[in-house]
């Protein structure tokens, strides 16, 4: 199997702290290289937090894992450096098509808004976006990367914790101020720590074969309810870069994992599929058992967890990396003022505060469209086939076809870092909101809106600013006025945030808005400032 | 209360018969099916979220209460 690529394998280099055999203490160490720990690690970095992220392996993620990438992380991507490579190598789609036994019910177009620099969603392997994000960290001087490094056990203090690393140069141990925990859903970190781990296994197992074939079907992605091919149960067509195909077969909970897995039980399965004549290859095949879990809370004392180990999801919708690097982005600016000293501790608390709320967001829709795919009852197959049946004559039913749903960002609409809006506004950028993308004249030059916000906290102000930067303690606020440091060429900017003559945006450096006003008002601005610190 | 609890269809036994002859030839399976759809079709036209959920409530709470006895 693996006919397209090549797994790297990365050096392992001894550290300096363990060869001169001293205890040093890091700002922020991260557990894990998945593409969880690497985007938290850059993030940190590129924030100005010397960090090391620890993995203990050397390679990429083998075998067949996430495949879409949406929106919002593509964003969150794309401030890093990477999402440029990823669109380039990745594949596009647009239409998606749903089948219902032998015929087609109905086709859908994805219809994305216009003007956004990421596309709505994109196609991908994980071990490319992980290689990606390797290539930038090469590049970062504070991100500190190290293969082979295995957290073996966690000592926790006020202030710090101890990791008991190990090496092929045997074991030794690293303080750290905060440790961010990316090793997964088996996370050894949240065992350590004694973490709960809570929530629903789907009494379902899937097939998951990555195939490669030079077969012209469309670059779309194609949903089968009971087909002919694969009676009572469900199939995904999906494609990925270099004529690799992504086909999940739903097998039903009394499939045996591993004879399921055999080649000589699978290729006639995907033969019944495509017919005996289109030629293709396995890349990789593997059967997973899905779950929706999350701990309570994505902090315990020095450890913080993102990624596949605060919280897993089933992977109808592509949720699961996605909302994990919405994490990254929580956390980073988070982490660089309270280590700064410039927010109180309180501040990473809002960290579990809003991701948690995300968490449940996703969950309740991934487990939504398990209960679709997987109908627990007699009845709710019944339901669920009237559905499918209705759809294909009745277009206002379709809707309700539930084969995974787009990831989309979750508002932290009740997030205590907000303040309360005051007036009347139209449009979606309510305080909690993550910025929509607007496209603008820069030096003369087309560029992006999200491009110009990110780096720290900025006041985006459509009118004359009396100031050019507004401040609460060490923290300041950058502003940038629409028509002078940007221009609004299209009027999207004023459109998509309701901009008239004097409002005023309060935005976090997570590009999320935090407050808005019809006027500038350096007080009140300052002070929502304060509050957006945690303070 | 959004839901319409008081008397609303015109010619009740003529809706009534419509309801009990579209199904006098099915099985219970086809029957069971096609009441599925008729949900679908009637929650989509009445389309007030609501409303639906008082009717699930209440045609939950009545049919595991009948069910008991
Ligand atoms: C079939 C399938 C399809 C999916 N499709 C999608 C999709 O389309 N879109 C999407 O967004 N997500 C998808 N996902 C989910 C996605 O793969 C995960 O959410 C993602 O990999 C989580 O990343 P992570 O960095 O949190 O954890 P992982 O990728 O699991 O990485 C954890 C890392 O920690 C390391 N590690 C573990 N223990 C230790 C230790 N003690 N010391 C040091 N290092 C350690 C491991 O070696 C590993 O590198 C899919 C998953 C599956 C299974």
């Amino acid at each position: 199997m693996l006919k397209t690529y090549q797994y790297p394998e990365f050096g392992y280099v001894r550290s300096p702290e363990q060869a001169e055999g001293k205890q040093v203490r890091h700002p922020v160490v991260i557990i894990g290289a998945g593409p969880i720990g690497l985007a938290t690690g850059l993030e940190c970095a590129r924030r100005g937090i010397p960090c090391v992220i620890l993995d203990d392996n050397n390679t990429v993620s083998i075998g067949s894992r996430a495949v879409c990438y949406a929106k919002r992380p593509l964003e969150f991507l794309d401030r890093l450096g990477c999402a440029e490579r990823m669109i380039a190598k990745g594949i596009s789609w647009q239409v998606g098509k749903v089948f219902f036994r032998e015929k087609l019910s109905y086709q859908f177009d994805l219809l994305p808004e216009s003007d956004h620099k990421m596309p709505a969603m994109i196609n991908l392997q994980q071990y490319y976006l992980e290689e990606f994000l390797i290539d930038e960290i090469a590049r970062e001087p504070k991100a500190d990367l190290r293969w082979k490094h295995k957290l073996l056990s966690i000592r926790q203090n006020d202030d710090h914790a101890v990791l008991t690393i190990e090496t092929p140069d045997g074991v030794f141990t690293m303080e750290a101020t905060w440790v961010v925990a990316c090793d997964g859903a088996n996370s050894d970190t949240r065992k350590m720590v004694g973490g709960d781990f809570v929530g629903q296994f789907f009494q379902d197992r899937f097939l998951i074969a990555d195939v490669v074939m030079k077969a012209d079907f469309p670059t779309e992605r194609w949903f089968w309810f009971d087909p002919p091919f694969h009676p009572n149960q469900s199939v995904l067509l999906h494609k990925q870069s270099d004529d690799v195909w992504r086909i999940d077969f739903q097998l039903g909970w009394d499939a045996d994992p591993v004879e399921e897995k055999k080649p000589e039980k699978v290729i006639p399965r995907i033969k019944a599929m495509l017919g005996e004549n289109v030629p293709f290859e396995l890349e990789w095949v593997s059967v997973y058992q899905f779950a929706c879990r999350r701990m309570k809370d994505f902090r315990i004392g020095r450890v913080l967890f993102a990624g596949d180990s605060a919280h897993q999801v089933s992977p109808f919708g592509a949720r699961g990396a996605n909302t994990g690097f919405q994490d990254a982005d929580n956390l980073g600016w988070k982490l660089k003022l309270v280590l700064d000293g410039n927010a109180p501790e309180a501040l990473i608390d809002t960290y579990t505060e809003e991701r948690a709320f995300a968490a449940d967001d996703n969950l309740m829709n991934s487990t939504r469209s398990t209960d679709f795919i997987t109908p627990k009852s007699a009845m709710s197959k019944r339901f669920r086939n009237a559905v499918l049946e209705l759809a294909e004559h009745t277009p206002g039913i379709r809707p309700l076809v539930n084969s995974g749903r787009l990831s989309t960002p979750t508002p932290y609409v009740t997030s205590s870092l907000n303040t309360k809006d005051v007036g009347d506004w139209a449009g979606r950028m309510t305080p909690g909101t993550n910025c929509d993308d607007a496209p603008i004249t820069l030096g003369g030059k087309p560029a992006w809106l999200l491009n110009q916000l990110g780096d720290g906290f900025v006041v985006l102000t459509f009118g004359e600013a009396p100031a050019s930067e507004v401040k609460s303690g060490g923290v300041s606020a950058r502003v940038v006025t629409v028509g002078k440091d940007i221009e609004d060429t299209k009027g999207l900017v004023a459109a998509r945030y309701d901009g008239r003559p004097g409002t005023t945006y309060l935005i976090r450096p997570d590009q999320h808005v935090a407050a808005r006003w019809r006027s500038f008002d350096g007080k009140t601005i300052a002070a929502a400032l304060k509050k957006a610190c945690g303070q | 209360m959004k839901l319409n609890t008081t008397a609303n269809i015109p010619d009740r036994d003529g809706f009534y018969q419509d309801l009990i002859d579209s199904q006098r030839d099915m099985t219970d399976e086809e029957a069971s099916l096609m009441n599925c759809k008729l949900v679908i079709l009637l929650a989509n036209h009445i389309g007030d979220r609501e409303a639906l959920t008082e009717a699930i409530r209440l045609a939950a709470r009545t049919a595991r209460a009948a069910a008991r006895t």
